[in-house]
């Protein structure tokens, strides 16, 4: 059920960090928020954001609601709990060590 | 999300799909909204591989995937049993029983065998006993001491262990006022240190102490156990400085026990602790009444404190035995020499425990077996079922199962028949030991025994669940996942053969067992048959006995004037006295001489008796006279046919004398013989002595307790009871009847262990037969089944009905015969360890063996027949057809 992937840490650090920037969003406003703020760099797969987001669910990182919306289409919205803040705490310096470490090797081979 | 969500989505299937959906609906919705063109948006999200995938994994973090399989697996094994309903039921059922019988057995085994006593340090309680050899080279052991030996040994290993002595248990007469109102209760002399030493708390009062262990008659107190004072006194708050009186002898109460503690003996709860210094013999060298409990200090070694208790036993009997000679030396000796056993008495001790404990250990294995038969039975029932299950299998297989999960789906069904069986078994069992607790009762003896239903008894019953699994689950079902998908597909069974062997050879282990069980319930039927038809030598119908009590002695005549009273009362024919009556295990046994010879080797039985004895028991006078008013202990005796053969060489004693202590006695008349004590033992010599004693003056000898045996003419003479209890104190103020039995009773008690034990040994074979029955029609049937085809081709060819019935029935019909070879093989093996329960039977006695031969031959063949007649009527044209 869980592979570990390297990718896997920064899609939760993406998703984690938009969604304490921008609390009650949907999958959809998760996936085009990554897209817009990186430029259209970034782009998140569909069949990746949502296993993400409940297995995030699952760990209790972030919590979920259905809401109605003016359309009269439920949307189901996601905000962080605090379990999620100290884990966006936690993958914010593993990316910014981590990042750090490979620009270093970058300047100094 | 936590564990329980994701496990309550495990039983929201439905609506999680729902939902994950919607939420991809929703998310398109978004994207168009936004712009996107809507076929691409359904694209990115429902490429039709990717959204599956998508899905899956979805729903997997959603839920606990086991837990979704297992519920998957749950449900269509469910409706596996439901399908084959006669064939989950004949499991289920016959599985229930097996279960049920061991989950039983287990309770009562545990409840008086193994179960720790509620007490503290039980893992450090033992007893000791000492084992030495009759003249006779007999074995024997006894666990009683005498008290002064008791507390030598307890002062000498103070430092290793504490030593506590407890009586044995007495059903005795006591009243809380006045003579009227006599109750009977369980009684029992214990050190007063037990209390402490067991860390037993007072739920009022206080309880005895090691100061009540200093003086001799000193210490009159009384401590009720919880359990009593529930019962008899509903937990009165002031029962603490109540008296109570047994006897002369007035007690105080002082106070109750906490906690369910009862005694240290199984099937019998006590109900009042006396101090071991109210025991009237608690000063005498000569009688031994105190079992010796030893709690052990921790960390000491039992070899040397063994030694040391010897050592004491030892010295104190040398000093006892001085001043003895001849044979009465020679028996000292014996004891002296006897060997001195400490065991471990954690779950208590007694001698319900001495007497059941082999008879119970030999119950389990029956019912063991039984289980053994059911699983085999059951295995097959699932073999036969595979076969017919292999195309959904190979279909399974075919479109990606793994063997695995074919596996844990097949288990998951048979755990269910299991726990089905046990639920239902436990059902059984619930209803089945106490009823067994209430055979083993008989009218003086009330068993007692605490059933417990906790974590002990569940704990077997999941082992016994994970057990039964194992035995009938484990190879059907790995024998059914491994299909081949092509063979199976195409029609033809995968490798029938092996199949068909494991099944011959389940059979084989199925007959042997049920052989067991028949020929061992066989033996205990007989015992049981050779006990009650063994010739008693007196009629035991239409007896009544009364023991009757008064609290100040009188002399003989009044209890003769009482008799004669009692036979004015109509409907009684006859009236006797006697000490004690036959068979209720009262007994007095002595060293006798002969015409002024040397003490006798072998002891004496003595009965005290009145005139008319013989004639009310309906024993035969051989020779000489029966006794007359005017004998008298010493004087005249009556002596049975044992005694003339051992002490006279079988020649005519009529006016022979013999001696026993200082008493001499002359023959005056010849009995036949009749049992003593017990039925088992062979008969022993009796001298009846008259029960008016005299002391040297020829000053007659007041008496305290009689038992007065009533021939009544009618044929329930317990019509008579309550006329004569009243005629007793009517007919004499002061004189009360203590207990009132039938002879017969008597007659009866000395067999109800083996009546229990051919009851349930016969219950057990019927079971197992049964069971082994349909065991061996399902096996013949399936193999028929199996083999049609083949019977189709060989009858077309012209093969005869005689021939088609040999095909279809030897090879089982061969089983069979290895089966009960083995079992009469096994039987032969394992008889020498029951010898001790049996009685007028013996075990190797090839007759015993051909019985359950018999009877499972019979059984096969009837068995057989409606497979032949199947097999015969073949036709070939339509079998051919078919395929």
């Amino acid at each position: 059920m869980k592979k570990p992937d390297s990718l896997q840490g920064t899609l939760d650090l993406l998703v984690l960090k938009i969604l304490s920037r921008r609390p009650k969003t949907h999958g959809y406003g998760i996936m085009a928020a990554v897209k817009d703020c990186s430029d259209e760099l970034l782009r998140i797969e569909e069949g990746s954001l949502y296993p993400a987001l409940y297995r995030m669910e699952e760990a209790g990182w972030i919590r979920a609601e259905w809401i109605q919306k003016e359309t009269g289409r439920r949307a189901r919205i996601y905000e962080l709990t605090a379990a999620g803040k100290k884990q966006l705490g936690i993958e914010e310096s593993r990316w910014l060590s981590a990042s750090a470490a490979i620009n270093q090797v970058l300047r100094t081979v | 999300m936590s564990l329980w969500s994701r496990v309550a989505n495990v039983f929201r299937g439905e609506r999680l799909s729902r939902e994950i959906a919607e939420e991809m609906e929703s998310h398109i919705a978004e994207a168009v909204e936004q712009g996107r063109d809507p076929v691409e948006a359904r694209l990115a999200v429902g490429r039709n591989d990717q959204q599956r995938r998508q899905k899956e994994s979805s729903y997997e973090i959603r839920t606990l995937g086991w837990l979704a399989l297992l519920r998957a697996d749950i449900l269509f094994g469910y409706r596996q049993l439901k399908r084959n309903k006669v064939v989950s039921a004949v499991a289920i059922l016959s599985l229930a029983l097996a279960m049920g019988a061991c989950i039983g057995a287990f309770r009562l085994i545990d409840a008086l065998l193994w179960r720790p006593l509620p007490v503290a340090h039980a893992e450090r309680l033992y007893a000791i006993s000492r084992e030495a050899f009759t003249l006779e080279g007999k074995p024997i052991r006894s666990d009683m001491w005498a008290y002064p030996s008791f507390s030598l040994m307890r002062d000498a290993v103070k430092d290793q262990a504490q030593l506590i002595a407890v009586s044995a248990v007495s059903r005795t007469d006591l009243t809380y006022g006045s003579d009227q109102d006599m109750e009977k209760a369980n009684i029992q002399y214990v050190s007063g240190s037990m209390f402490q030493a067991f860390d037993l708390q007072p739920a009022l009062g206080r309880l005895l102490a090691e100061n009540d262990d200093r003086t001799p008659g000193s210490a009159p107190y009384a401590v009720l156990s919880n359990d009593y004072w529930t019962q008899r006194f509903g937990q009165d708050p002031h029962i603490v400085g109540r008296t109570l009186r047994i006897g002369k002898e007035l007690y105080q109460i002082t106070g109750v026990v906490n906690g369910p503690f009862t005694g240290t003996e199984p099937g019998t709860m006590i109900d009042i602790f006396l101090p071991v210094m109210m025991h009237p013999a608690v000063t005498h060298s000569d009688a031994s009444w105190a079992r010796t409990l030893v709690l052990v200090k921790p960390d000491t070694a039992l070899e040397p404190l063994r030694e040391k208790l010897r050592a004491i036993s030892r010295v104190f009997e040398q000093q006892r035995a001085q001043g003895f000679t001849g044979p009465t030396r020679l028996f000292f000796q014996k004891i002296i020499d006897a060997k001195l056993l400490i065991e471990p008495v954690g779950a208590g001790i007694s001698t319900l425990q001495e007497e059941y404990r082999k008879a119970l250990g030999i119950l389990s294995i029956l019912v063991a077996m039984v289980l053994v038969i059911a699983c085999a039975n059951v295995a097959n029932l699932k073999m036969a079922q595979s076969a017919t299950r292999s195309r959904e299998m190979a279909l399974r297989v075919a479109i990606g199962a793994g063997r695995g999960r074919l596996v844990h789906m097949l288990l998951v069904e048979n755990a269910m028949l299991a726990l089905l069986a046990a639920g239902l078994g436990a059902l059984f069992a619930w209803r089945a030991a106490p009823l067994v607790v209430t055979m083993i009762q008989s009218s003086d003896t009330p068993v007692r025994l605490l059933l417990y239903a906790d974590w002990r008894v569940l704990g077997f019953a999941a082992g016994l669940v994970f057990f039964v699994l194992v035995l009938f689950g484990v190879i059907p079902a790995l024998r059914t996942s491994a299909v081949k998908p092509v063979s199976a597909l195409k029609g033809g069974d995968d490798d029938p053969h092996s199949r068909r062997r494991l099944m011959h050879g389940m059979i084989a282990a199925q007959v042997a067992f049920c052989f067991l069980v028949i020929f061992m319930s066989g033996l205990f039927v007989r015992t049981f048959e050779s006990l009650s038809n063994k010739p008693l030598g007196f009629s035991p119908e239409n007896l009544l006995l009364l023991d009757v009590v008064t609290q100040q002695g009188r002399p003989p005549v009044v209890w003769d004037e009482i008799a004669d009273k009692l036979r004015n009362v109509p409907g009684v024919e006859r009236v006797a006295i006697a000490g004690w009556p036959l068979l209720s295990g009262g007994a007095w046994n002595n060293f006798v001489s002969v015409g002024g010879g040397p003490p006798s080797a072998l002891s004496t039985y003595l009965l005290a008796i009145s005139p008319g004895w013989s004639e009310t028991m309906k024993i035969p006078l051989l020779d000489g006279r029966d006794l007359r008013s005017g004998d008298t202990t010493p004087g005249e005796a009556m002596v049975n046919q044992a005694f003339v053969k051992t002490f006279f060489d079988g020649k005519n004693p009529i006016g022979k004398t013999f001696q026993e202590r200082e008493n001499h006695y002359q023959v005056v008349g010849v009995v036949a013989d009749a049992p003593y004590s017990n039925l088992r033992d062979a008969i022993v010599p009796v001298a009846y002595i008259p029960f008016h004693e005299v002391n040297a003056q020829g000053v007659a000898q007041p008496e305290t307790e009689e038992t007065f045996l009533v021939r009544t003419s009618g044929s329930h003479p317990l019509a008579l009871a309550s006329v004569l209890r009243k005629a007793i104190p009517q007919a004499r103020a002061g004189f009360r009847v203590s207990n009132l039995r039938t002879q017969e009773e008597l007659v009866r008690a000395q067999t109800i262990r083996e009546r229990l034990l051919a009851m349930l040994a016969a219950f057990f074979s019927f079971v197992a037969l049964l069971l082994a029955a349909i065991g061996l029609y399902g096996v013949l049937s399936y193999s028929l089944q199996q083999r049609e085809r083949e019977f189709g081709i060989r009858i077309a060819v012209g093969a005869g009905i005689g021939d088609i019935a040999w095909q279809a029935t030897s090879r089982i019909l061969l089983m069979v015969t290895l089966g009960a070879v083995i079992g009469a093989g096994l039987g032969i093996a394992s008889v020498r360890y029951v010898e001790t329960l049996l009685c007028g039977v013996k075990g190797s006695d090839p007759v015993m063996l051909i019985g359950p031969a018999l009877v499972l031959l019979a059984i096969s063949l009837l068995l057989a027949l409606p497979v032949i007649v199947r097999a015969s009527r073949i036709d070939p044209k339509l079998m051919l057809r078919a395929e």
